[in-house]
């Protein structure tokens, strides 16, 4: 059966739904009574229980990181080009957990999830959650499977975010954290793109103030003009030109505004409409406030060397070259502050033109580096 | 940045005799890591590599060394100031773009610092000098067209250079390509040492 799929890839995968009882306080200041996270894993948890690597998503990411679901799947898990048998984060040596973030819109308690409490569907009345309310409902996932301490977080982007987050929170249950592509905070340009793509599904007049599930319709053109937004800043000018040029779909100009005439316009639209029907724009907005919450210096008088004074894990923070959303000056930041701190921390540029997407990338260079910090995590937990 | 091929054992060696225990250390330019790892072994130091080249850095994680890529010629920005006991550069300092900056800088966040380069007053380059050539030895093995060391100098230069920027000279060694130290480099440095070996202090 498995023959369908690559030899390297970990093959059918089947997600799991873990229920909690536990009331959950959110940052927010208010509380889910109960919830569900749907996440998979991919390879044994050995006896010692040491081997467990957590992996975070980003903005529109979900548990959903590597293998198939169905045999006819074309596309694998999100990071899947990371992820399986003799791949950086190998499925042979580690047990790899991946969640579905709460709020999320791919089985974890989010806004199309019934609130127990009304019968109804959350949708707007789901509360803002934050990166720390994350890592502490991935804390509680990590009991129930009974892990200590994770050998690595790791996490790009937002899914970076969670991972600094985690070895500030639970210092002692992060042996090593992966920090790619990500920033201790967003810039004010960051949080304008954020606004930008919220403002966008907000003015949709198919919103109904995010009560559309009552009206059945969703406020696609908003989501997907978010998208669109969202991905101009994922790629960099020089992979768009590399990517698109300024070729014509038709080969021709045909003065009107009624369909995409260069290959580029095309190529957003497609993403758009193909994000409106896997993505709910109520998550969609709670992980852009996230995105933009997240500074834990904050509590520190904006002193980042204060906020990490307290990390014992070791870091490898990765960065890439053409990235000008997370760019690798941000990456510095957290480096920076981890030297003066006197931590284990490497740092690594990737020369990449792919921009922000390049940290999904299999970039010889990235999986290098990648690949031999893992064996490092791996000797020492004794897999 | 090294253009004279692999670091050899005996300098590390002489490095490792002049380092404290447990010191705290940076070493710029460190390629794959050998010289702290060697130090991490014999003189439980803690610190951190600084390398631009991504095929050394994957040995440097491959021998559990922590690194930060970097290019030396941007500075050292990112390191705060007497953050560490040594801050030590190994034939490096002539592919410098500015090596009296870069010194100064070293200085700031490093308690000593500890540089090594060939000695361009040993008697061989003297040699292609006068015969009218640009000097090619063990220690110096590139074509003035395709080498990395645009700053090359005697040590009778660095020391001057040392005088200049008011930089204190705690010990200073002058060894071969293999990195001995004969009784004729004790007596003339300057003319019988191949690689210079200084340990400064601001």
């Amino acid at each position: 059966m498995a023959d369908n799929f690559p030899t390297d890839s970990i093959g059918l995968v089947e997600p799991v739904v873990q229920h909690f009882n536990k009331p959950l306080m959110l940052d927010c200041g208010r509380a889910l009574a109960e919830y569900d996270l749907i996440y998979e894993t991919y390879g044994k948890l050995n006896e010692q229980r040491s081997n467990a690597i957590l992996i975070c998503h980003a903005l529109s990411g979900d548990h959903h990181a590597a293998g198939f679901h169905r045999e006819e799947d074309k596309k694998p898990g999100w990071w899947d080009s990371a992820i399986g048998p003799n791949k950086p984060i190998d499925t042979n040596q580690f047990f790899v957990v991946c969640l579905n973030n709460l709020g999320g819109c791919k089985g974890s308690t989010g806004p199309v999830s019934i609130n127990p409490l009304t019968g109804k569907l959350y949708g707007p009345t789901f509360p803002i959650v934050t990166v720390r309310d994350w890592v502490e409902s991935q804390a509680r996932l990590a009991d129930v499977l009974g892990i200590l301490k994770w050998a690595a977080v790791i996490g790009g982007s937002l899914g970076g975010m969670q991972t600094l987050q985690w070895t500030l929170q639970y210092p002692d249950r992060v042996s090593h954290a992966l920090v790619i592509a990500a920033a201790p905070r967003l810039s004010a340009q960051n949080i304008a793109f954020n606004e930008v793509a919220r403002q966008a599904i907000l003015s949709d007049p198919e919103f109904y103030k995010g009560r559309y599930y009552e009206h059945n319709t969703v406020p696609r053109r908003g989501l997907m003009l978010a998208r669109m937004i969202g991905h101009i800043t994922y790629l960099s000018d020089e992979s768009m030109r590399a990517k698109f040029g300024r070729e014509l779909k038709e080969g021709k100009l045909n003065f009107g505004f009624d369909e995409a005439e260069f290959q580029v316009e095309s190529y957003l639209h497609y993403q758009g409409r193909s994000f409106v029907g896997r993505f709910d724009a109520n998550t969609y907005l709670l992980m852009t406030k996230a995105l933009d919450y997240f500074d834990p210096a904050r509590e520190f008088n904006h002193d980042l060397v204060k906020t990490l004074a307290n990390v014992q894990a070791k870091f490898m923070v990765i960065s890439f070259t053409s990235d000008w959303r997370f760019s690798p000056a941000r990456s510095r930041e957290i480096v920076q502050a981890l030297l003066r701190n006197r931590k284990s921390v490497n740092y690594v540029e990737i020369n990449a033109n792919q921009g922000h997407d390049a940290f999904l990338m299999p970039i010889p260079d990235y999986m290098a580096i990648f690949r031999a910090y893992m064996q490092q995590v791996a000797k020492e937990v004794n897999v | 940045m090294i253009a004279e091929g692999k670091k050899l054992r005996t300098e590390l060696a002489l490095i490792t005799e002049w380092i404290r225990p447990n010191s705290h250390v940076l070493d710029l330019g460190c390629g794959d890591g050998t010289l702290l790892v060697h130090l991490r072994e014999t003189r439980q130091i803690t610190g951190y590599g600084v390398e631009i080249d991504h095929h050394e850095i994957v040995q440097c994680i491959e021998s559990g060394i922590n690194v930060i890529q970097a290019n030396l010629n941007s500075g050292l920005s990112d390191f705060e100031n007497d953050t560490f006991d040594y801050v030590i550069m190994t034939l490096a300092l002539q592919a410098i773009e500015r090596p009296d900056i870069l010194l100064q800088d070293m200085l700031r966040i490093g308690q000593e610092v500890i540089v090594t380069f060939p000695n361009f007053g040993h008697w061989a380059a003297r040699m292609h000098l006068l015969a009218g050539r640009m000097p090619i030895s063990r220690a110096l093995p590139n074509e003035w067209y395709n080498t990395p060391n645009i700053h090359l100098c005697s040590m009778k230069d660095f020391e001057h250079l040392c005088a200049q920027l008011d930089v204190k000279i705690l010990q200073c060694a002058a060894v071969d390509t293999a990195h001995r130290s004969t009784p004729a480099m004790k007596r003339f440095p300057n003319l019988m040492g191949e690689v210079a070996v200084y340990r400064l202090q601001k």
